[in-house]
């Protein structure tokens, strides 16, 4: 099948139980192909140092090749410049960041932030603690039963009061893919900013930040085939200019006295301390793999293993999907008649098939549903429907023991 | 050997008739079925313990000086495990309670499930059954 690709993995030839791993927890994070664990190593035998500081070659080298994955993630999201990229720690931080700064700055008694009922705890809390912060409000968006975000609702939600909109582009829980360029729309009308969370959407399909017309997007590098320790904030630059910084060091200052210190410009304004250099060079080398691969490629593939094994599940009983929105990308949710997720999670594992059990960090969403959680096969483009007839081997088994 | 290890001997000769996994576990899922059933008051919330993935709602109460629990789960992998907990640490002495290692879950091959990766709640629910026993022990020496 995709054997080139597959072969681009070295994990993917390991055993788990003595059976031949199976790797379906791809939204939780994916694996990594030689070229990016190569980069790691390379990095380290031959270019560490510490960047924008040293007038030595090392320091150099490493800063250029530093410089150069932010200039390359502009290009890959299509930012209007490289000032507008951030990088993090991953998806949480760069939320966290906006929810400190953005707070600080834009949030007060009265004012409202508006997320969704169908999102991952990284957009929920940071906003709590934000509201608590300012004494500003939290709203949320509600979802259907399809498991989509009922955008009827968005026009009573939106108001002078909404200080920023946050949702998802896609659902780690569902794959519901949102309806991003509507609810932007709507937002713009009031003026209102948005920021999305991108993690699971920036590995399946191509995004463009301008087209969208997005104020922040948010991403982590371990989830689209790179490093884990990595990630991105994009931040729309006349926006980010304006927001006070998020952590105080080095690297993010311009002038330091004990009476005043002036900051920075971005974005070093907002990155603190010495960066992860050596992941953010790997990081590079996962964005090259996705695009020598080809978002094409990468989403018809990954949309045939879903229809591929949402059909194989239909044939079975007792299978209840979990979310059945129209757009959906990533990850099938499901449940087995009364079978807690759990059980059936373990019995796989015992044979090699790695999948996600439990409320994956979207405890809100799964109280609506009423349940505790679903099993979860999520994918990514180096899987095959061979693999996807191993794991459904393993759940009929599972099924029986489990009767 | 004391109670608690004679019966966890009889678990360890229970679990070495099976050679591999399927059968051990399913050994596992048959205690899961057969685990007496919980008073539904105690499916309550403040008998539900946390940082387990299947939930698993745990009580006990003082009887002559013996411990006894009831416990159920909504999986029945852990309810399995939760039953074999019950069948060695129930009846027992508040300090033999504390007393116990536990260690043959470890040689019966569910090693697994000892891990605090595996958000199945076995740690947190023998750390509850000590708890209870702790305070049952505190309770007998304030009133002698
Ligand atoms: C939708 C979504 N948002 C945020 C996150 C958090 O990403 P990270 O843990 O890389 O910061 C995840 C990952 O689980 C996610 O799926």
């Amino acid at each position: 099948m995709n054997r080139e690709i597959r072969d681009q993995f070295p994990i993917l030839g390991r055993e788990v139980n003595k059976r031949p791993l199976v790797y379906f927890d791809n939204a939780a994070t994916t694996q990594k192909p030689e070229r990016v664990i190569a980069s790691l190593g390379h990095y380290y035998r031959s270019m560490n140092s510490n960047i924008h500081r040293g007038v030595h070659a090392l320091s150099q080298e490493a800063t250029e090749a530093y410089e150069g994955v932010r200039k390359q993630v502009a290009q890959f999201i299509n930012a209007s410049s490289h000032r507008e990229i951030i990088f993090t720690r991953g998806t949480t931080e760069s939320i966290n960041l906006v929810a400190s700064s953005f707070g600080k700055k834009f949030l007060a008694p009265g004012k409202e932030v508006l997320i969704s009922a169908m999102e991952h705890h990284s957009n929920i809390v940071p906003w709590q603690m934000a509201c608590e912060a300012s004494g500003a409000q939290l709203k949320v968006i509600p979802v259907n039963d399809r498991g989509e975000l009922m955008l009827e609702k968005l026009p009573s939600l939106l108001s002078p009061k909404t200080a920023i909109v946050a949702v998802t582009h896609i659902s780690n829980a569902l794959g519901t893919v949102n309806p991003v360029k509507e609810i932007i729309a709507m937002a713009q009308q009031h003026h209102i900013p948005v920021l999305l969370d991108g993690a699971q959407a920036i590995p399946h399909m191509e995004v463009d930040v301008q087209a969208l017309g997005v104020d922040f997007y948010c991403f982590s590098s371990h989830k689209m085939y790179g490093p884990m320790g990595i990630g991105v904030l994009y931040g729309r630059e006349g926006l980010l200019d304006q927001l006070p910084p998020y952590q105080g060091g080095g690297e993010m200052i311009e002038k330091v006295s004990f009476e005043h210190t002036s900051y920075n410009e971005l974005p070093f304004r907002f990155e603190a301390g010495t960066p992860n250099v050596g992941d953010a060079i790997a990081f590079g080398e996962a964005m090259y793999f996705i695009l020598e691969t080809g978002y094409q490629k990468i989403a018809a593939h990954e949309k045939h293993l879903i229809e591929y094994t949402e059909e194989k599940l239909r044939q079975r009983e007792g299978i209840r999907f979990v979310g059945s929105a129209k757009e959906r990308a990533g990850v099938i949710s499901f449940l087995v008649n009364n079978i807690h997720p759990y059980d059936i999670g373990m019995i796989m594992d015992k044979f090699g098939i790695a999948v996600r059990t439990g409320n994956h960090c979207a405890q809100p969403l799964m109280d609506q549903y009423g349940i505790t959680g679903t099993i979860r096969i999520s994918f990514a483009v180096y899987n095959t429907t061979e693999e996807v007839d191993q794991a459904l081997k393993a759940l009929d088994k599972a099924i029986d023991m489990l009767r | 050997m004391n109670t608690i290890q004679q019966k966890e001997q009889e678990i360890r000769e229970e679990f070495g008739l099976f050679d591999d996994w399927m059968d051990k576990y399913n050994h596992l899922i048959e205690m899961g079925k057969d685990l007496p059933m919980i008073d539904e008051k105690y499916r309550q919330k403040q008998y539900l313990i946390s940082g387990c993935q299947a939930q698993v709602w745990l009580h006990a109460r003082l009887e002559e000086g013996k411990v006894l629990f009831t416990a159920d789960s909504d999986a029945l992998i852990t309810k399995g495990i939760v039953h074999m907990l019950i069948r060695i640490l129930s009846g027992e002495t508040p300090q033999a309670i504390l007393d116990a290692d536990l260690t043959f879950l470890d040689e019966i091959g569910l090693k697994e499930h000892l891990s605090p990766t595996r958000a199945n709640g076995l740690v947190s629910m023998i750390k509850q059954m000590k708890l209870y026993a702790l305070a049952f022990q505190a309770k007998q020496n304030k009133t002698p």
